[in-house]
């Protein structure tokens, strides 16, 4: 057996692989049909064999000539003998093979039943995923009705790349032997909701394309499919699913829902991606938005609401939000609503309510709004109101008016209030109604409906507000009161408020006590001032007094830095620099300020990463190869929404929660049209007029077109505090002068990176090397193409034990192309060879373990073994190499020789003079000598000569005589004994191997005569 | 469902082809003929979509190779694209940037990687990771059992 082995593996010597095949496809262009025929015959030949992986590599050259078009069908039985290999390598070959060339009239078929059956049960699961991928293209009726059992199995595997295979395969499986459906059909179904989403779509896939066969089967499925569709993330199983309807509806229309949904999800998404650059041409389709505000579903709804709010404009604002409320309405109880509200008052509050033309309108829809029930957004509403009301003067009478009612009619809105959001806007009803109490009509009806008993139910924080504003409240009306010649009623206001407050002294909220403690002491005092007919009423409202601003956002950028503060200063120690800052060398920071490296570190940082960014960037354009990331295509469905499948019933609401006497906003919008209309109609009697007067037809373009966004006069103006503060003195703005200096500083330039190891190779691999090591050095360089490519090749051997050299070899790329795929290769000789990884074989080469860019150089080592050092020897050898260019990529090689001298076997080592003395006393060493005429040099440059090229060490020097000393990798003594007269030097040399020794000496020669 | 995929280079040398319907070699060889034909005689700025015989034919070029995928009339052609798409992803995650000639020389490697994506013509695993995890493994298999017969 072990015989066998060995036979086979010096059989495969001399095969060719399928690289080799390739190569010589390529390389015999012209009589490629010559060439293909004699590997036939060789490939007929190895098939033969009887060892499998000589079998195999025929194999594998078959498929590739399959693919050429030629024939090998007469192989079909040695495919099936490697399928049978037990070793995977062979069994992988041998199923792609297999996969490649059988069709249902390969009778050998038949002989694979038992071998897939095996396969498929095997322990190892690549072998069964193995067996499942090539029967997926060769399976027929037989080998369907005789393993379809086996594989309904292989779909409860515990493995989910085992299962999702046999799913996949089951649906050729159920095309060739139509009965093994029903029975595999439950297990199919319960994939659907396998755990592992490979299997899920697997399972998808293949009932969709049953589905598609035979739709009115699978309909019971729907809601399940239904389900995964909500829930899938995976694009890939959501457009099967959409597919798989697309067959169901046919049979049910109501399922065209669904899919018309997925669409419509996708193309609002769409909108608003092209809303962000393309507003107008969204703007067009506000209808059609419109329309999907009344979908059934959820997630349309929400996409839609977030397009409008990229739409509105002045002109539509209205029309929007009326169409908005209705929707309100509608949507009770859900939190649909609350999204709703949010996206109305997102909508209209808009950079600074820039499409509200009539803050009437505004407030009176935030005043429906409060009618919302259960809504989570109460104090939304509330921070609006109080905006608005701030901010916009001329509003104040009305929102004034308007908050009065909703205090008056507070029970309304808090008549649930446990779970009631919404009564936060009685914070900022009661806030409005007493700072802007000059307004009110009946100030002592709001006084009296602010200090109900009923109020002490309300949130502390509320109820708070509520006395402080009392207070206020009490002002006004004592001012309207005390102008009276009655001074009862005046009395009676305070002990209203004396009689209401203790009970919200009582109140458990500290704030609450606090001031109605606070104000009813004052009441108090005041009551006694009243009774004593003192005027009071000018001084209560001092109390009052002065108008609140609103600030701008900015404004604290405008206060002035204090002198002497300096915000840029450290409080603290600063953090210790960086760790790759310490790694720098110390002279570069030595010269300047430490406090300025920090910014100009990131400076440079920065522009280092620009500058590598553009270069990537560079590459990448420059890389026919490179793929672009798809991700949007891929992250649509991602945030999908859990679509909302049950159905929003309309309720008729015959009741609505109507506050008496407020405005309905609605009424607004009418008024709206009709002051536009007006508008309109003056502009075109205007326009008449001006076309009467100057009688020229330029006009016309005014008058038909809609209205542009200036025309609409907005009804009230908000007061949009920016920069309102005085500006900041120019001055000020010298506390950041230092900063200046460190501009000025210059900028540290990237460090350079260390020279390319081939441009001075020799120093650089010097410090590398060991020191016992030697090595020889050769330099090479080829030029390829002019000036495409270039190489530059820097042999080096270095010796290690006895039998073993080491070639490093610095591989530089000097051609404007990348470099991939190298592979090393050397033909080997009797005594020297390269060693290859177990394995491979005597003449594969070794792949280069890196790729080169342009301009990029590394270096690879390799080692060889060598059984004689005693002769001179040269390697011949290839590198082959893919050159890849912008759009093309080529094959090309390289060859080069290596040249192992002898003195490159020779390890520098020291030797003293005695133990020199018994050496050449022993007489085991042969002796030579060799002349050397018309060398002109100092006799120790000469040694040193010797010395370095050829690594012997010196023993003696007397005068013009030196003993000299070396030893082989191999335990070689070489001896040698250098006179020099005249320019004549003599060398006698002795050494127990006299043909090395005789080669040393011609080595040695040679290097003088360079010289 | 893929009726076949057909990788050819712009030679109209054919580098790749995988039927997932079995075929006559005779009628692969003449389907793969007239498609190449067809396909290269078209401009770069041509659609990537072609209706041949009943079937759709959807392709696209990657520098100079040529992926092909024949469907059905009910398919849909941008999922098919995307399907090539990923399959060149793979590729070109496998070989690290793939070129023409890594195919050629490693096109069992090429043939394992399309069957551990699509078997029989559907999408199998979704995931490129996932399908790279099962290459890698299967090649260490190979590996192993390599190096165990060689000793």
């Amino acid at each position: 057996m072990a015989l066998k082995i060995v036979k086979g593996s010096i059989d495969r010597m001399f095969d060719k692989n399928l690289q080799d095949l390739v190569r010589g496809i390529r390389n015999h262009k012209e009589d490629e049909a010559k060439y293909i025929s004699t590997c036939i015959d060789e490939i007929k030949q190895e098939l033969k064999q009887d060892n499998i992986a000589v079998k195999a590599n025929a194999v594998c050259k078959l498929t590739y000539l399959q693919m050429l078009g030629y024939d090998v069908s007469w192989a079909a039985f040695n495919i099936v003998e490697v399928m049978s290999s037990s070793k995977f390598t062979y069994k992988r070959i041998g199923y792609l093979a297999a996969s490649q060339c059988f069709h249902e009239s390969t009778d050998v078929i038949m002989l694979t039943t038992n071998q897939i059956r095996k396969d498929l049960s095997s322990p190892n699961q690549y072998d069964t995923g193995v067996a499942l991928t090539g029967l997926s293209c060769f399976v027929t009726p037989d080998l369907a009705r005789d393993l379809a059992n086996d594989i309904m199995t292989l779909m409860s595997h515990t493995k989910p790349y085992i299962r999702k295979k046999a799913v996949l395969i089951m649906y050729k499986v159920f095309l060739k032997y139509p009965e093994s459906l029903r029975p595999a059909f439950p297990r199919l179904k319960e994939k659907l909701e396998d755990p592992d989403p490979g299997v899920q779509s697997a399972a998808v896939n293949v009932i969709c394309e049953l589905a598609r066969r035979n739709p009115k089967n699978y309909l019971s499925l729907a809601p399940l499919f239904f389900k995964l569709m909500t829930s899938s993330t995976n694009n890939w199983v959501l457009i099967k699913i959409i597919k798989l309807f697309g067959a169901l509806t046919p049979l049910e229309p109501r399922l065209v829902y669904s899919c018309v949904h997925v669409v419509k999800y996708l193309g609002l998404l769409a909108m608003s991606k092209i809303l962000k650059t393309h507003p107008k041409s969204v703007q067009s389709h506000k209808d059609l938005i419109l329309q999907c505000l009344d979908d059934k579903d959820e997630s349309i709804r929400l996409r839609a609401l977030d397009l409008l709010y990229g739409m509105v404009s002045k002109k539509n604002l209205m029309e929007i939000v009326k169409k908005l409320m209705l929707h309100v309405d509608k949507a009770e109880g859900t939190t649909y609503r609350d999204e709703l509200l949010t996206k109305i008052i997102d909508i209209c509050s808009q950079s600074n309510y820039q499409y509200i033309t009539n803050f009437e309108w505004y407030i009176s829809i935030l005043v429906e709004l409060t009618r919302l029930e259960g809504t989570r957004h109460g104090h939304l509403i509330a921070s609006q109101m109080l905006d608005v009301a701030i901010r916009v003067k001329a509003i104040r009478a009305f929102a004034v008016a308007q908050m009065a009612t909703l205090l008056d009619n507070a029970h309304l809105l808090t008549g649930n209030m446990q779970r009631n959001g919404i009564c936060e806007v009685l914070y900022a009803a009661a806030w409005i109604c007493g700072e802007f109490s000059e307004h009110l009509e009946n100030p002592m009806q709001t006084l009296e409906a602010m200090l109900r008993p009923k109020v002490a139910t309300l949130p502390g924080h509320i109820q708070a507000v509520y006395v402080q504003n009392a207070a206020k409240l009490f002002a006004t009306v004592l001012k309207s009161q005390e102008g009276n010649t009655d001074s009862t009623a005046a009395q009676e206001t305070s002990q209203l408020m004396i009689d209401r407050l203790p009970l919200f002294v009582q109140s458990a909220n500290l704030e609450v006590q606090e001031r109605a403690s606070c104000i009813l002491q004052l009441v108090k005092y005041i009551q006694k001032l009243q009774q004593k007919d003192v005027e009071i009423a000018e001084e209560v409202n001092a109390l009052f007094a002065g108008e609140l601003n609103p600030v701008a956002p900015k404004a604290q950028k405008k206060v002035p830095v204090p002198e002497g503060l300096d915000l840029d200063a450290w409080i603290n120690e600063p953090p210790s620099e960086s760790e790759s800052e310490d790694e720098q060398p110390k002279a570069i920071f030595a010269k300047e300020e430490p406090k300025h490296s920090r910014p100009r570190h990131t400076e440079v940082d920065e522009k280092e990463l620009a500058r590598r960014r553009e270069a990537r960037k560079q590459e990448q354009a420059n890389n026919p190869f490179y793929i672009k990331a798809s991700p949007s295509s891929q992250k649509v469905y991602q945030d999908t929404p859990g679509v909302e499948h049950i159905p929003v019933v309309q309720i008729d609401l015959s009741v609505p929660l109507k506050v008496p006497g407020l405005p309905m906003s609605d009424q607004y919008v009418k008024l709206e049209e009709e002051r536009r209309q007006k508008e309109r109609a003056e502009k075109k009697k205007k326009e008449k007029k001006k076309r009467k007067e100057k009688r020229s037809g330029r006009g016309k373009k005014h008058d038909s077109g809609p209205e542009s966004e200036e025309d609409i006069t907005p009804a009230h103006q908000v007061d949009i505090v920016t920069e309102e503060m005085p500006e900041v003195n120019s001055l000020d703005i010298l506390y950041f002068v230092p900063l200046a200096d460190s501009e000025k500083l210059p900028v540290r330039s990237h460090r350079e990176t260390p020279k390319s190891p081939a441009e001075d190779g020799d120093t650089e691999n010097a410090a590398l090397q060991e020191p016992k090591k030697k090595s020889t050095k050769e330099k090479r360089e080829k030029k390829k193409d002019k000036d495409r490519d270039r190489k530059v090749y820097d042999i080096q051997g270095n010796l290690q034990d006895g039998s073993q050299v080491v070639v490093s070899v610095i591989f530089e790329n000097k051609g404007d192309s990348f470099l991939k795929s190298m592979e090393f290769n050397v033909l080997d000789s009797l005594n020297s060879k390269l060693q290859r990884p177990d394995g491979s074989g005597p003449h594969d080469g070794l792949t280069v373990p890196f790729q080169l860019p342009p301009g990029v150089s590394n270096e690879a080592r390799f080692v060889f073994t060598v059984q004689s050092i005693i002769m001179p020897q040269k390697l011949k050898g290839t590198l082959t190499f893919i050159v890849k260019n912008e759009d093309s990529s080529t094959h090309e090689k390289l060859d080069f020789k290596l040249h192992f001298t002898c003195t490159s076997y020779l390890i520098t080592t020291p030797c003293y003079s005695d133990a020199f003395a018994k050496l050449l006393e022993s007489g085991d060493l042969k002796g030579s000598s060799v002349r050397l005429e018309g060398v002109n040099m100092p006799f120790h440059h000469l040694l040193a000569r010797i010395c370095f090229h050829h690594h012997f060490s010196v023993v003696e020097r007397i005068d013009s005589c030196a003993s000299m000393y070396s030893r082989s990798i191999q335990g070689h003594h070489v001896c040698l004994l250098v006179k020099t007269s005249g320019q004549t030097v003599s060398i006698d040399a002795k050494c127990d191997e006299p043909t090395l020794l005789g080669n040393v000496l011609d080595e040695i020669k040679q290097t003088f005569s360079q010289c | 469902m893929p009726f076949f995929m057909l990788l050819f280079s712009r030679q109209g040398k054919l580098r790749l082809q995988k039927w997932y319907v079995p075929l006559s070699d005779k009628e692969k060889k003449k389907i793969t003929r007239e498609l190449v034909q067809t396909v290269l005689a078209r401009k770069p700025k041509m659609c990537s979509f072609l209706e041949w015989r009943d079937l759709k034919i959807v392709y696209k070029r990657y520098a100079s190779l040529y992926f092909c995928c024949a469907i059905e009339d009910q398919d849909n052609e941008l999922i098919t694209l995307e399907i090539i798409h990923r399959y060149v992803e793979l590729l070109d995650k496998y070989f690290g940037s793939v070129c023409e000639l890594d195919i050629i020389f490693n096109f069992e490697k090429a043939y394992f990687i399309l069957d551990e994506f699509l078997l029989g013509g559907e999408a199998q695993e979704t995931s490129k990771k996932n399908v790279l995890k099962a290459i890698e493994q299967a090649d260490l298999l190979q590996e192993v059992s390599h190096v165990k017969n060689c000793e």
